[in-house]
């Protein structure tokens, strides 16, 4: 029971953190805190859905087009909303948080509800850890998660676009000096973070079924951890996710699983109270907050 | 009445930023009556040691005595509420707001009502005189302007009688000159003069040394978050590390 | 040759405001009538409408409430995108005083807004330091996570609900109470930002660290603010509850949350007028388009973003301008 608490611990821990990493990218470096995050996951999904079973095109091939996209989706949320209320931190929110809901709300009209809508696993069957069984899928997001941490951790620092990505993020007029396009990076990690949420979907949809109810559980878990780690610290959202997800995963095993939602509401309630700025957060960024 | 007890008394004041030291170890004390100008290179720790006296920042260590009380880490209200108020070195004024309306904030304020015993009064009227003293002609319409049109010049203005609207008995005034012409500055320094005379406590950041020294009784001098000298402006120009911190020592 | 558009006050926006003594009908028909239209428009056409339109309206008012408590918060800066919260901890207080102490209407509604505004305080008390987005973010997350709390454990009829709630004993009562409440909020609102602790909430909103250095404890305001919305809101909660004669999670859908944002920045932000303006405009009008089912959402959705991009100031600040000043083109050298 334990062993299995562990190790399930860990992948919904991995599974937290890859729903957050998008979100956080995005606000980390253009300071957009994008609502429309748990939509353009959800559309990803079922745009798979789509091609697959719709279209018929093969597996790796839409998995490939809802990447894209998704992406696409995010520069066009970008350039078409975003640059035009950009600063006004407000706006941003409640354009996204529009946009979003209005995406969910557009598959729930066109009666995208029901049990058929579930996505192919990457890997079938399952590896047993001494009574422990844990199926291949859940074992790839493991991989995939830390996979993409590790290929952020090197690509915003040994890239030109990563590097431009940080300059902007840790002062935006100073980058603008040295001719960096504050416009252009922005767009760019809208559709960076999209990307993020579309590689998060397919990866953890699997699981269960598509829903647009979904849409919205992932929005609150990405806020979530990141509210707990400290927003725009990738380290911040490494150490919640490990945190939530095993005392989600004690919850759900120990206690009832329907206590789960509540355990992040908790660790906001707790983490806001102790420390306001999250767990790991920037000097700058504290100034900001209180 | 020659009380022993300094009105502020600021002793082993540290503040370090997740590893760098902004100020460090800082001591001094601030008779009442007393205009104390404090320079230093930029990036000195001159604006971090105001925020740690007026309740910005928490000091990591050290203490701040006003009164012969304790107020190190309070909340910035009650540190105004005890009489020391602050302008700010980047201006912050209510940019939506007409001018004379930016004054209602500080006159709202619980300090301004226990002085005027209880009672608030005409706090539009209060408003306009008090923009008179620093300048605002009366009879023109800069008053009624919305602060975010005013030139830079009225908003300091603006924020030196938004700090004087508190009744303070210490004020701490970051940079006011700066990015002021010399005529501008010249027409406050005699406000500053008058803020003296009434027996108003000053202490002064400033860049703009030959204007401070004219006005100010002592000088303290900051570089890299230290205190390197505190005394008469001449005694504290005569100094050999002072020279270093500002000409840079030969040597190097 | 470029033009400009220059904009200039009605000499009679000048004679009326400045000068007290009014000297003629037409002066005070001019500052009279913008206030009279809702109030005549409201509880004149209540008499003549028909049931259905009665409930519309009914839903409106409650709509437009929750709006102009939204608009009060961020006046102060606070951006709630979960007035869902308050709409429902109000219809479950409401519901459960109703449910299982057997009280009447007349009692629940006033309790369930002085508890609701209490509880949704102190719930929001240790996010109360965060700004901005912060602040949005633990807003929009509180409701959907409360409405699991129920689900969880159950409490308070858990998915069941609480049905069977007394009604009113008449329509058009209904109707009139919620407009005259509506009415005395939106009138209230207006006065108290234009008075001198409305300007401190003004300046919290614009520079807060320049209000904490003019010797105002920000927090306390704030938590005041927070207060009298979540009161509003609560009210709304509790009066609807009432209405739909059931308690239950739907009192933290989401639409409670989306249209009062909607509403507030169609009508335009910060003016109250505004928020009730736009409410008045997007219920009625998801009415006529009831067939449309779920799309309703997505049209309040996208209503939000266009008005945020097109027309920031929303309709209401428009229409001001219109009627206050004169506006022409005047050429440039």
């Amino acid at each position: 029971m334990l062993l299995g608490t562990l190790i399930y611990g860990f992948i919904n821990s991995c599974i937290l953190a890859l729903l957050a990493l998008g979100f956080n990218l995005t606000f980390g470096i253009s300071g957009v805190a994008n609502f429309a995050y748990g939509a353009i996951y959800i559309f990803s999904g079922f745009l798979t859905w789509i091609t697959m079973n719709s279209i018929g095109l093969p597996y790796l091939l839409s998995v490939f087009i809802s990447i894209l996209c998704a992406a696409l989706i995010g520069l066009l949320i970008y350039y078409i909303v975003i640059l035009r209320v950009k600063g006004l931190a407000l706006s941003e929110v409640m354009a996204t948080f529009g946009l979003g809901i209005a995406i969910m709300e557009l598959f729930r009209y066109f009666d995208f509800v029901g049990f058929k809508y579930t996505l192919p696993v990457f890997f079938d069957g399952s590896i047993g850890f001494g009574e422990v069984y844990v199926d291949y899928q859940r074992l790839f997001i493991a991989l995939i998660a830390v996979a993409l941490t590790l290929f952020l951790y090197f690509f915003t620092r040994h890239s030109k676009i990563g590097l431009a990505f940080r300059a902007i993020a840790q002062d935006e007029r100073t980058a603008l000096t040295f001719g960096i396009d504050s416009d252009r990076i922005g767009a760019l990690s809208m559709a960076f973070g999209a990307a993020l949420a579309a590689i998060a979907a397919i990866v953890i949809l699997p699981l269960g079924t598509i829903a647009v109810e979904g849409g919205y559980e992932v929005l609150i878990n990405a806020l979530a951890v990141c509210i707990v780690g400290g927003l725009g610290s990738t380290v911040g959202i490494l150490v919640a996710s490990v945190l939530i997800g095993y005392a989600q995963t004690f919850t759900a095993n120990y206690l009832e699983p329907h206590w789960m939602m509540l355990v992040s509401l908790i660790a906001i309630a707790v983490v806001l109270t102790i420390k306001p700025s999250g767990l790991f957060s920037r000097q700058k960024e504290l100034e900001e907050r209180i | 009445m020659n009380q022993p007890i300094p009105l502020l008394k600021v002793s082993g004041l540290t503040k370090s930023f997740g590893g760098v030291i902004a100020v460090s170890n800082v001591s001094f004390e601030l008779k009442e009556g007393e205009l104390l100008g404090i320079i230093g290179p930029n990036g000195s720790g001159k604006t971090t040691l105001v925020n740690l006296v007026t309740g910005f920042v928490k000091p990591t260590s050290g203490k701040v005595e006003y009164n012969n009380k304790d107020i190190t880490g309070w909340a910035p209200y009650k540190i105004v509420s005890m009489g020391i108020a602050r302008t700010f070195q980047m201006v912050r004024p209510f940019y939506q707001l007409p001018a004379y309306k930016n004054m209602i904030v500080p006159l709202y304020s619980p300090r301004v009502k226990k002085l005027a015993g209880g009672k608030y009064g005409d706090r539009d009227a209060v408003a306009l005189d008090l923009l008179e003293e620093v300048g605002f002609e009366r009879d023109s319409h800069v008053a009624y302007k919305v602060a975010g049109s005013l030139p830079q010049g009225y908003l300091k203005r603006l924020e030196l009688a938004k700090a004087m609207a508190l009744r303070p008995d210490l004020i701490i005034l970051d940079e006011l000159f700066s990015g002021l012409s010399l005529a501008e500055v010249a027409s406050i320094v005699p406000i500053i003069e008058k803020l003296r005379f009434q027996g108003i406590t000053i202490i002064m950041i400033e860049h703009r040394l030959k204007e401070l020294f004219r006005i100010a009784d002592r000088i303290l001098v900051l570089n890299y978050g230290e205190k390197i000298a505190d005394g008469p402006g001449e005694e504290v120009m005569e100094s050999e590390s002072v020279k270093k911190a500002y000409l840079g020592s030969e040597t190097d | 040759m470029k033009k400009r558009k220059e904009r200039i006050d009605r000499g009679i926006k000048v004679r009326s405001e400045d000068i007290f003594a009014l000297s003629s009908y037409r002066e005070m028909i001019y500052l009279l009538m913008p206030r009279a239209i809702p109030v005549v428009g409201l509880l004149g056409i209540a008499p003549f409408l028909s049931p259905y339109w009665q409930e519309v309206f009914i839903s409106t008012s409650i709509y437009a409430l929750l709006a102009i408590s939204w608009d009060l918060l961020i006046s102060a800066g606070l951006v709630s995108l979960g007035q869902s919260l308050f709409y429902g901890i109000g219809s479950y207080i409401a519901g459960a005083l109703n449910h299982y102490c057997g009280w009447s209407p007349l009692f629940t509604i006033p309790v369930a807004t002085v508890m609701g505004g209490v509880l949704c305080t102190v719930l929001l008390l240790p996010v109360l330091r965060l700004r901005g987005i912060y602040f949005a973010m633990v807003m929009l997350v509180l409701p959907l996570m409360l409405s699991r709390l129920v689900e969880a454990t159950r409490i308070l009829g858990g998915t069941e609900g609480l049905p069977g709630l007394t009604p009113f004993p008449n329509q058009l009562i209904a109707l009139y109470v919620i407009q005259l409440a509506l009415l005395a909020t939106l009138f209230g609102f207006r006065r108290l930002m234009a008075s001198d602790y409305g300007l401190v909430l003004k300046g919290i909103n614009d520079n807060d660290r320049s209000v904490m250095s003019a010797g105002l404890n920000i927090y306390l305001y704030k938590t005041q603010v927070l207060f009298i919305g979540a009161s509003v809101g609560s009210f709304a909660g509790a009066f609807g509850t009432h209405i739909d004669m059931f308690a239950g999670m739907p009192g933290f859908a989401l639409d409670y949350a989306l249209l009062p944002v909607a509403a507030a920045v169609v009508g335009g932000m910060g003016t109250f007028a505004g928020p009730m303006l736009g409410a008045f405009i997007l219920v009625p009008l998801s009415e006529i388009l009831r067939a449309l089912g779920a799309l309703r959402i997505v049209f309040y959705g996208l209503f939000l973003v266009v008005f945020i991009v097109g027309l920031p100031e929303g309709i209401f600040p428009y229409v001001q301008r219109k009627y206050h000043q004169l506006e022409r083109w005047v050429e440039l050298e």
